[in-house]
């Protein structure tokens, strides 16, 4: 007999533990985005596991009332492999930041996105380093003054999403902390999509690298800065729409035009299109608007399924004791 | 203590029967001398005598053919006695050209007998070798026996009727070498000619040139006019314990201990990996396994291999990584955490010469430091260690119930050497295995991750998928009493005492330390750890049987030691301890027990050899007697 579930809240999904981030820190706001979608996922509570490395973002799974393992820096996408490996019922997932994620782990990363091992990857962008207090990350901009780079830092900063696609990646997503129904749409369709799903979301940090996302999050210039992408839909922005995006053909460039005149010539959203999903990835200020939604999605060989299968296979063809085992091949009688 | 070696004065080629016989295989890396090695242990073993193996190869994979660092050697000891190591001289030395003479002729016996592949001491060759006259001619190999044969010619005219081109015809040379070798020790080729027959079976013609080339070189022996002094040596069986035998090297005996401990524990394993020398052939015997509860990642590194084991752990399968010693550096932060956590994890080190890249295809013992500290914070864990490659299995199986009943890493410690030596193993009745089945905990009555069995202070195994049991933890301290993250100083001070008295425990669980061969008190102890053991034995035998009084003690279990041990050693007057390394178990042992251990040291890349235990033994009894 199918017992349906019960109706679970947000409540359900959040730990007894005090939140202890600074207050306004954006992970405020995911985490209760995140909670809030869980009683809408079709997975039962005690399949959800979430896993993380070190930093502020990496507290996370403290603050779920799931299973969650708080583990090594840089370190929780490889240690999440190994969680779907050993159970492929549960619902993995990886929360992670621009330090953890794509410094100290990128290699483990890349090597996740490669393999399509189906965990919905939440990647918290703040562009510096939090819990060390404050010091440049990968994904800074060059010049970003910290304890480390007194005189400004001179590393040259990567950019999540065009990692994750040249990684391999089979779905790739951008959101913002604040924008809770867009991120959680965002996340939901992560979940839906079987394989590695990973979302960067641009998280304010209000300690060391306060309002480095304003213009793309406040709601009066947002307009002109973001532009939110939809499969099939022309890329339009600004506060009447009245802006677009269009690729020139000659230059292999994306340049931004005027809507009017120019409908035909609009570049049509088209998330299963990689080559268009590197240039829109790519756009950011101050010459273009930043793109938030799907990005890229492609329905690719699932790792964790391809494992069963052989593991199916092996299991089917070969059944074998421990006995035959030790029997096996040339042995000899002593009498 | 310098190290010193004896000549062990027993091999001799002079009588038609001897009781133990090394013959060694050298050629260059692509003359099969492996493949002609282990087909000639099965017919040994086939035949009845006790054997040990030793494949020597070297790091390159296909070296400049000739050259000297590219000797490829397979080595066998075999006799009517208990045979523990591969022999520490040779007597019959196969030496498929110049460098594979010129690297090996110093390790032969005098008298000691050499057979010769003449066709290939060409000049180039000779010249490769750093030969300024050819040994052939010039009298150098005067002390020996010298069977000289050009064994490319007598191949090229075995395989003649089956057409293949001269270089395939020439890849038979292994084959007729093993058959004059096979006729030496009158040993039956018809192992051989099925696994000839199975390994090409889609290339008959190969199948069946080989073993005509096999057949040729018997039947050389068998009716070629030899010089005086070579003639058909019999060895005498063995007197084993009757039952069913396999000949079994310590990676596979590792691996299928991994297995059975599945088994027995009735849980799932995910062996994750990341390919290393020597390590690499574990993670090719357990993916090839998946009948069995076993699933197998290779990682994309060291790193991601021990966390995918930490996941698969905390999600209830139990996780193993392996690899050898700059591997297993990598993985300390990743072991920590387990410690940390208290999750059930296993790590194999099959260590090899060091420090950095060292000698990957060699052996050694020098990561037994980094096997007892190499974790930041107070982090003990269990290690134990191999002594032989049969012991493989037993101490898997050992290593995988100390994991999961006290919720903790454990290191299994092998090495180069046991890794890829063979011996006979009485295969033992899989019925007979006692089982220890794992529960996970699934009461959701005031559940928390820290609840712990009073008497082995292991906390609850509780896995992701199980209602009720939600829980979080990670590598932050844990409170003793909730599993929350507590900063307490009392209670840091608790949780590192707590792991300390779990891993110190567990020396009520492990067997008391025993003494494997002489009294259990007396003069000497050779005390001794992993697989020195074989050479450690042989000298004790031969120290005793010379009416000496002293004793073997090999230890197993290295944290933490057996209870007794301290004991133990203080019933004798003197300790040496033979490690291949600078001294590090010793150090222990010092600090543990405050005992005068001195040590022996070789850190050559090779095995000890009996003669060196043995001249350890008797200087130290030279220096008691000055004492007296």
């Amino acid at each position: 007999m199918n017992q349906a579930l019960p109706t679970l809240t947000l409540k359900d999904f959040a730990s007894d533990q005090e939140v202890r981030w600074c207050p306004g820190c954006g992970d405020y706001a995911i985490l209760k985005a995140i909670q809030k979608l869980m009683p809408d996922l079709d997975t039962p509570k005690e399949n959800q596991v979430f896993v993380s490395g070190i930093g502020c973002s990496s507290r996370f799974p403290y603050y779920m009332n799931t299973f969650g393992f708080h583990t090594i820096h840089g370190r929780a996408p490889a240690i999440a492999t190994g969680v779907k490996l050993a159970n492929p019922e549960l619902d993995v997932w990886v929360i992670t930041g621009d330090g953890d994620g794509f410094s100290i782990g990128g290699n483990h990363m890349m090597h996740v996105l490669r393999r399509n091992v189906d965990l919905q990857i939440l990647l918290f962008n703040n562009e510096i380093y939090g819990l060390t207090k404050g010091q440049y990350s990968p994904t800074s901009q060059v010049g970003i003054r910290s304890p480390s780079s007194p005189t400004g830092s001179i590393d040259s900063p990567l950019s999540p999403c065009l990692v994750a696609l040249g990684s391999g990646g089979a779905f790739i997503a951008r959101s913002i902390d604040t924008e809770a129904r867009h991120l959680t749409e965002v996340v939901k369709r992560g979940h839906e999509h079987r394989g590695a799903a990973f979302v960067e979301i641009l998280q304010n940090c209000p300690i060391y690298n306060d309002g480095i996302f304003e213009k793309v999050k406040d709601k009066k210039v947002a307009p002109d800065f973001r532009v939110e992408v939809v499969h099939g839909e022309p890329l339009t922005f600004g506060k009447e729409n009245e802006k677009g995006i269009t690729l020139n053909r000659t230059s292999l460039q994306l340049e931004v035009v005027s809507v009017e005149g120019n409908e035909d010539r609009l570049l049509i959203h088209d998330e299963t299109n990689k080559t268009q999903a590197q240039l829109v990835a790519a756009m950011a200020g101050p010459d273009f608007p930043v793109a938030v939604g799907v990005l890229y999605h492609e329905e690719k060989a699932l790792f964790i399924d391809d494992t069963q299968t052989q593991v199916e296979k092996a299991r089917s063809i070969k059944k074998s004791s421990l006995e035959e085992l030790l029997n096996s091949g040339h042995t000899w009688e002593v009498d | 203590m310098d190290l010193g070696e004896e000549k062990l004065n027993e091999h001799h080629l002079d009588e038609k029967e001897v009781v133990d016989v090394v013959v060694r295989f050298a050629g260059d890396s692509g003359d099969g001398m492996q493949l002609a090695g282990t087909n000639f242990t099965q017919a040994t073993a086939l035949y009845g005598n006790d054997l040990s193996t030793f494949p020597d190869f070297p790091a390159e994979i296909r070296a400049p053919v000739g050259a000297t660092f590219g000797v490829s050697a397979f080595q066998i000891y075999f006799g009517a006695e208990d045979v523990t190591t591969a022999g520490d001289s040779i007597d019959v030395l196969v030496a498929m050209n110049p460098a594979a003479l010129v690297t090996n002729l110093t390790n032969l016996i005098d008298g000691g007998l050499i057979i010769i592949d003449s066709g290939a001491f060409t000049l180039k060759n000779l010249a490769k070798a750093k030969y300024e006259s050819n040994p052939l001619e010039d009298g150098s190999l005067d002390g020996f026996r010298v069977l000289s044969i050009d064994i490319h010619k007598q191949v090229l005219a075995a395989v003649e009727p089956f057409g293949l081109s001269h270089k395939e015809a020439l890849r038979c040379k292994n084959m007729w070498a093993l058959g004059l070798v096979m006729w030496l020790f009158d040993r039956d080729r018809s192992s051989t000619t099925k696994n000839l027959k199975t390994k090409f079976a889609n290339k008959p013609t190969i199948a069946d040139s080989n073993i005509a080339a096999l057949n040729a070189g018997h039947a050389y022996g068998e009716t070629a006019e030899l010089p005086a002094g070579i003639h058909v040596y019999k060895v005498p069986k063995a007197k084993v314990a009757p039952g069913t035998y396999r000949n079994i090297t310590g990676t596979q005996a590792l691996a299928w201990g991994l297995i059975a401990g599945s088994e027995l524990a009735d849980i799932d394993l995910l062996f994750a990996s990341y390919p290393i020398t020597p390590a690499s052939n574990l993670l090719h015997e357990l993916a090839t396994r998946k009948e069995f509860r076993v699933n197998t990642f290779q990682a994309e590194d060291e790193i991601a291999a021990v966390c995918a084991a930490v996941g698969a752990s905390f999600a209830g399968s139990l996780g193993i990584t392996s690899s050898a010693g700059p591997g297993i550096a990598l993985k300390a932060e990743g072991m920590a955490l387990a410690a940390a956590a208290e999750l059930p994890l296993v790590v194999v080190n099959t260590q090899r010469g060091g420090p950095s890249t060292g000698l990957p295809t060699k052996t050694e013992q020098s990561d037994f430091n980094m096997a007892m500290y190499g974790r930041h914070g107070d982090a003990p864990i269990p290690v134990i260690a191999a002594s032989t490659s049969v012991e493989c299995f037993d101490v898997a199986m050992e290593a995988v119930r100390l994991a999961v009943k006290y919720m903790t890493p454990v290191m299994l410690l092998s090495d180069g050497y046991l890794a890829n030596a063979a011996e006979p193993w009485k295969i033992p009745q899989a019925d007979s295995l006692p089982s220890f089945t794992v529960t996970h905990y699934d009461d959701p009555a005031d559940f928390n991750p820290s609840i712990r069995n009073e008497e082995t202070l292991a906390r609850v195994w509780a896995k992701p998928g199980t209602p009720g049991m939600e829980h979080r933890i990670g590598g932050i301290e844990r409170s003793y009493d909730t599993g929350n993250i507590s900063y307490d100083p009392t209670n840091h001070q608790k949780m590192t005492e707590l792991r300390r008295a779990k891993v110190d425990g567990i020396a009520k669980d492990i067997p008391l330390q025993e003494v494997c061969y002489g009294n259990d008190r007396g003069k000497l102890a050779v005390v001794g750890w992993g697989s020195t053991f074989g050479a450690i034995h042989q000298a004790v035998k031969r120290a005793v049987a010379e009416g000496l009084d002293v004793s073997h003690i090999h230890v197993r279990y290295l944290s933490p030691l057996p209870r007794n041990l301290g004991e133990l050693l203080s019933n004798f007057e003197a300790i040496i301890i033979p490690e291949m390394n600078t001294g590090q178990f010793i150090k222990l042992i010092r600090s543990e027990f405050l005992v005068d251990a001195e040590g022996v040291n070789k850190i050559a890349g090779q095995p000890f050899k009996i003669g060196e235990i043995l001249s350890a033994i008797h200087k130290k009894f030279k220096e008691i007697r000055e004492e007296v």
